[in-house]
């Protein structure tokens, strides 16, 4: 994975509560066995009609969001199916940047596994960051959002911040505890299945 | 302090605790389907790794499996990539595969239990979100994404920030338990405490309206604990839970020294603190019926389409999307949910298609037809729900009705196979989800009990099921 850098863009403001992963992937799409090109897929159910032709009204069809890399969400994002798809979706289509009052558990910590950095903030400061049309500069080392007004800060699990800044293979560092890992399953009361 | 279950779970789980941050947790059970795990084994083969147990792995086809004939072959080629690659991966790993030739082979959920698999005291988890429903068994049983699967594959182990404890006490008794179901029970709690009032936590349902309850209807309320947004549900084991487990296929040899110690050891302390709590009294609670796109905007079978003013109690983007659902279900504020007609029925799926969910849907239909202008469906959970279903002659019962028979599977549930509704149709369905095409692009779907689904087949609109005579 790689290490997540500073990304300053303007944002792209999806001002809706409770987005489900079925949204952001629609089942359709989960049949394919690799995990590269799902960006064409993102919210296709609210990107394109039944012909597939781009709905005007949907934000991700206004030329004035291209090239943004922070989506700014309603509280709840992610909530539902556990699909791993929906971050490869919003990776592949170039966001790194998720805000929102609150994100759904399984999506959030999906999200730190493709480096992809989810930020919880205020209700409030999430309808600010809404309506901001300025690039804003999101800094992880520092914690810290800049808006053209505004520094915000921000909380993270330090194991998460570090997973991200490093672009560490979660693997490699558990099989570290391999030792530990077998100590366990030779105490472990619950047996084989097999 | 006394702990409370999930903390006993949790503590007996720990491989590595660190002073801050997420701990190492020992995964017991990991079950593997076709959809979340391709990416997985790839991941594997890049890195050049094993599969570190395979004698506590576990995979079935479910999801993407069509539920017509067994032996014709799958159409739709992605899907029949999707389902050889899992062959493959289960072959050149070593793992026990139940495909669809396999007796064993049903929705990994409902496959779990019914084999002994599933244990109490045990961690068990599946990439998929419905995981939760294992917790019925006293085991801490949750949904990961396909990074994570890969993490469990490789090293049995995940890094997990503990959740916080929340007890959802369930008071009282039903009045018609044939009519006010599990289902019911869940819906309500979630109604109650929105998509979003468990995210953080394991929930441990507790009380007498959990305690009377089977175990097949206990899985049915810890299978939606992830609709209340929660990591995962629990229910503290019991007689119940020992019988249900006892002499299954992969039941342990050492079952009753298992069950002496689980008896003694997984409940909740007199003393523990739960870190929240919420109290369900269940002796006036009705029929639920969904009626918007996510599974908190349910109401009583007796009640009307709230308006979004009502509904959202001021709170302006939950009003927003109250009028998006409106629009995208065509239903109208003021609308009886008994004047809502429906043009398809689907009993299946990990929440509601187990053996008694089709005996209690079957005594509904019995000797009656389905609505001319209603298409039904039943998908068992697993192939041996169907087997069991068929030697008492449910299927007759169904199918004499006019219900459609099929082979089990995730089917109608998420619409990956072609069991898919077409754009407007309006369906009753036993699953757990209503989002936005969930069930197939513009389809429209309401979530309802496997009686209340029952009932609406044959009457072509939602009707009071307890207005019937179930006994």
């Amino acid at each position: 994975m790689e290490s997540f850098k500073t990304v300053k863009s303007i944002i792209t403001p999806l001002d809706e509560v409770n987005i489900d992963t079925d949204q952001i992937v629609p089942k359709q799409f989960l049949k394919l066995v690799q995990k590269s090109g799902f960006g064409k897929f993102l919210f296709y159910n609210w990107r394109f009609d039944e012909k597939e032709n781009p709905k005007p009204d949907f934000v991700l069809n206004n030329s004035k969001y291209v090239g943004s890399h922070i989506l700014v969400a309603g509280d709840n994002f992610g909530c539902g199916s556990s699909r791993e798809h929906a971050v490869w979706a919003l990776q592949d289509y170039g966001f790194t940047v998720i805000i929102a009052p609150s994100f759904a558990d399984i999506f959030f910590s999906n999200c730190f596994k493709n480096g992809i950095l989810p930020i919880s903030l205020d209700q409030k400061i999430v309808e600010n960051l809404q309506q901001t049309t300025d690039p804003i500069e999101v800094n992880l080392e520092t914690q810290t959002i800049k808006t053209s007004s505004d520094e915000i800060f921000f909380k993270i699990d330090s194991h998460m911040k570090k997973i991200l800044l490093d672009g560490l293979d979660d693997i490699s560092q558990t099989l570290q505890f391999e030792d530990k890992i077998t100590d366990f399953e030779k105490r472990s009361k619950i047996p084989s299945v097999l | 302090m006394g702990k409370t279950l999930f903390e006993k779970l949790w503590a007996s789980h720990i491989v590595v605790e660190k002073h801050e941050g997420p701990s190492l947790i020992y995964v017991d059970r990991h079950l593997v389907h076709e959809v979340t795990s391709p990416q997985a084994f790839e991941g594997l083969r890049i890195n050049n790794r094993k599969v570190r147990r395979p004698d506590l792995t576990i995979a079935t086809m479910d999801h993407n499996v069509p539920t017509n004939d067994r032996s014709l072959p799958i159409l739709d080629q992605t899907s029949a990539i999707q389902i050889q690659t899992l062959e493959k991966n289960c072959k050149d790993f070593g793992i026990k595969l139940f495909d669809t030739n396999s007796p064993n082979q049903g929705i990994v959920h409902v496959i779990g239990p019914q084999l002994g698999i599933t244990l109490p005291g045990s961690t068990i988890v599946c990439g998929d979100s419905h995981t939760s429903t294992h917790g019925a068994f006293g085991a801490l049983a949750f949904g990961i994404g396909t990074s994570d699967v890969e993490h469990v594959l490789a090293s049995q182990t995940l890094w997990l920030e503990k959740p916080k404890s929340f007890e959802i006490r369930v008071e009282g008794k039903r009045k018609n338990p044939h009519a006010v179901t599990a289902k019911d029970i869940v819906l309500s709690i979630i109604k109650n405490i929105g998509t979003g009032g468990g995210t953080g936590t394991v929930i441990e349902y507790c009380g007498e309206g959990i305690t009377d309850l089977s175990m097949e209807q206990r899985m049915t309320i810890c299978n939606m604990s992830i609709e209340a947004g929660a990591r995962a549900g629990l229910v503290a084991p019991d007689e119940k839970t020992f019988d249900y487990l006892r002499d299954r296929e992969y039941t342990p040899k050492n079952y009753e020294s298992l069950v002496d110690f689980w008896r003694d050891e997984l409940k909740t302390d007199s003393d523990a603190k739960f870190e929240k709590q919420f109290i369900l009294h269940v002796d006036d609670i009705v029929p639920q019926v969904s009626w918007g796109t996510n599974p908190g905007m349910t109401c009583d079978v007796t009640d009307s389409i709230p308006s979004p003013d009502e509904f959202s109690k001021g709170d302006l983007n939950q009003k927003k999307s109250v009028q998006k659902a409106l629009d995208y279900m065509d239903l109208k504020p003021g609308t009886p949910i008994v004047d809502i007609k429906i043009d398809r029925v689907f009993i299946g799926s990990c929440t509601n298609a187990r053996l008694e969910d089709l005996i209690e849907a079957s005594k509904v239909i019995k000797g009656q037809k389905v609505s001319s202008t209603v298409q039904a469906m039943v998908v068992p959970g697993s192939q041996m729900v169907k087997k069991q279903a068929e030697e008492m002659g449910l299927d007759k019962i169904f199918i004499n009705a006019n219900f459609d028979w099929r082979e089990s599977g995730c089917s109608m549930c998420l619409g990956m196979n072609p069991d898919i509704l077409s754009p407007g149709e309006r369906c009753a369905s036993t699953s757990n989800r209503n989002f936005e095409g969930r069930q197939g692009t513009g389809g429209r779907t309401h979530l309802v009990s496997p009686v209340m689904a029952a009932a609406a087949a044959i009457k072509g609109h939602f009707v009071d099921v307890r207005e019937l005579d179930l006994n």
